[in-house]
């Protein structure tokens, strides 16, 4: 297993984060560990320390992300990384070079680690098989496939408010069938040892094998919402909600966007998550989203702390 | 070997003793993880009861990152006090090549500019490699050059081994 998961070294250190499939617990449970560490970094006069002084790290956007590649460049940053943000959509692959030409051409400018998005499935991996050994590769999301640091900063948070994953409901919501998140953090969560996991949705938004990864599916809001610890709602992108998957974004909020009578069937001390950017109005109302039940803007600050959690533990490599 | 160790309990009576009305009446004790803490914690019940205590952690700093990686390390640095304009007497157990303090100070930093640092160390086994020096010393103590010396505390007790390092 450890041999063929190209993430993980001989040694069982981390040599590029790709998925969260099969990435061994106790390699989870590093990175969170670290990551707390981070966290108080965030907190000083002096937020930057300098592990990464000297390291080069390239942020190769192919899809568009303002606020993820932003959170890798504060995460770089705070580490003393020299970091160079390419918004590679916009340039050199309209001239025709390929995906790895670009890459090498990088590499041939001493980079020392990419964090790369791509809407094709399994880029960041075609890159981590061909780049020089020593140079890692995060990925920051592949199409509908993987988006590894946003599953562990989600498992972080829910360690951070419940402390103890074992015996933890957790009901993610919404479009499930087009969401990486989603896929990131049902491997993470199943790795930690959540008993019980839910995905809720309509049946077209639901994946067809998805009970396969261990999650019981919920078509009905209400009872997939009974005595969850953690609700985690996924982002409705607005290019489905006009094609044969969905009515209409107000039938979908009617069924699925999360509400405070809805909320109310969930346990009582339960949090609310969203890896945003939100919908207001379709998957989540206001009231809950600044809630007191809400935890989405803590999200975001431990977002940059697993991040560096993340690159540190690859920059020492 | 270890039969000459000092008793570190009685260092740090002693250290408190000659560290009294030499420090400034404001100036807060800073442990360094996990021994320096353990000290710091007894020098300050004895000089300044009550008063916050700060404890760093210098993973972060270290100088042999990039040769060893990140240590797992759990503990966090916290100083309860604006360290702005404020003495420190940053405390560790055993004073060696000097990186760990001078990891300490970057750390130390990050929080603040400090009026004055003293370094308070309850042990000094030589072999430094970079210029630093106790201002308040419990003890020279000499081990061979392939040992460690490590204070344990077992039981709230103190105690000094000589280990031999791994390779």
């Amino acid at each position: 297993m450890t041999r063929s998961n190209p993430q993980v070294g001989a040694d069982g250190r981390l040599k590029h984060l790709l998925t969260t499939e099969g990435l061994p617990a106790e390699l989870v449970r590093h990175i969170l560990d670290t990551a707390d560490q981070f966290v108080s970094v965030g907190e000083r006069d002096v937020k930057k320390v300098p592990l990464l002084r000297g390291k080069t790290i390239f942020n190769v956007f192919f899809e568009n992300s303002t606020r993820t590649r932003t959170t890798f460049e504060i995460a770089a940053k705070r580490l003393s990384a020299d970091v160079i943000n390419l918004n590679v959509g916009a340039s050199s692959t309209n001239k025709g070079e390929t995906l790895l030409d670009t890459v090498w051409n990088l590499q041939a400018m001493d980079a020392d680690m990419f964090v790369v998005r791509h809407s094709e499935s399994g880029a960041p991996h075609l890159i981590a098989r061909h780049v020089k050994p020593g140079v890692a590769v995060i990925n920051a999301g592949d199409g509908r496939h993987a988006h590894p640091t946003q599953g562990l900063l989600d498992v972080y948070t829910i360690r951070h408010y419940k402390k103890d994953f074992s015996n933890l409901t957790v009901a993610i919501v919404g479009d499930v069938l087009h969401s990486r998140v989603a896929r990131s953090q049902i491997h993470a969560l199943k790795t930690l040892g959540v008993p019980e996991l839910r995905v809720i949705g309509p049946r077209t938004l639901i994946p067809a094998a998805v009970d396969r990864l261990g999650v019981r599916v919920f078509n009905d809001m209400a009872e997939g919402l009974k005595g969850c610890d953690v609700v985690i709602m996924l982002r409705l992108q607005n290019e489905r909600m006009n094609g044969a998957l969905l009515p209409s974004a107000g039938e979908f909020y009617k069924c699925y966007g999360l509400t405070a009578e809805k909320l109310a069937l969930a346990k009582s001390d339960a949090i609310v998550m969203h890896p945003g950017p939100m919908n207001r109005g379709v998957e989540i109302d206001s009231p809950v989203a600044d809630g007191p039940q809400s935890v989405i803007m803590p999200q975001v600050t431990f977002g940059i702390a697993v991040r560096m959690a993340v690159m540190s533990m690859l920059g020492s490599a | 070997m270890s039969a000459s160790l000092p008793d570190p309990e009685k260092l740090v009576a002693e250290m408190a003793e000659k560290m009294r009305g030499q420090v400034s009446k404001d100036a807060a004790l800073v442990g360094i993880y996990t021994g320096g803490a353990w000290v710091a914690e007894r020098l300050n019940r004895l000089l300044n009861p009550g008063t916050p205590l700060g404890l760093l952690a210098v993973t972060l700093h270290r100088d042999d990152f990039g040769r060893i990686g990140l240590h797992r390390e759990s503990r966090r640095s916290q100083i309860p006090f604006p360290v702005d304009g404020r003495e420190i007497v940053l405390v560790d157990d055993v004073l060696h090549t000097g990186r760990t303090i001078r990891a300490a100070l970057n750390e130390l930093f990050d929080f603040g500019r400090p009026r004055a640092v003293r370094l308070a160390i309850l042990a000094d086994r030589g072999g430094r490699e970079l210029p630093v020096c106790a201002d308040f010393l419990g003890a020279k103590v000499e081990v061979g050059a392939d040992e460690d010396l490590v204070l344990s505390n077992e039981n709230g007790k103190l105690r000094f081994a000589a280990v031999k390092r791994p390779e």
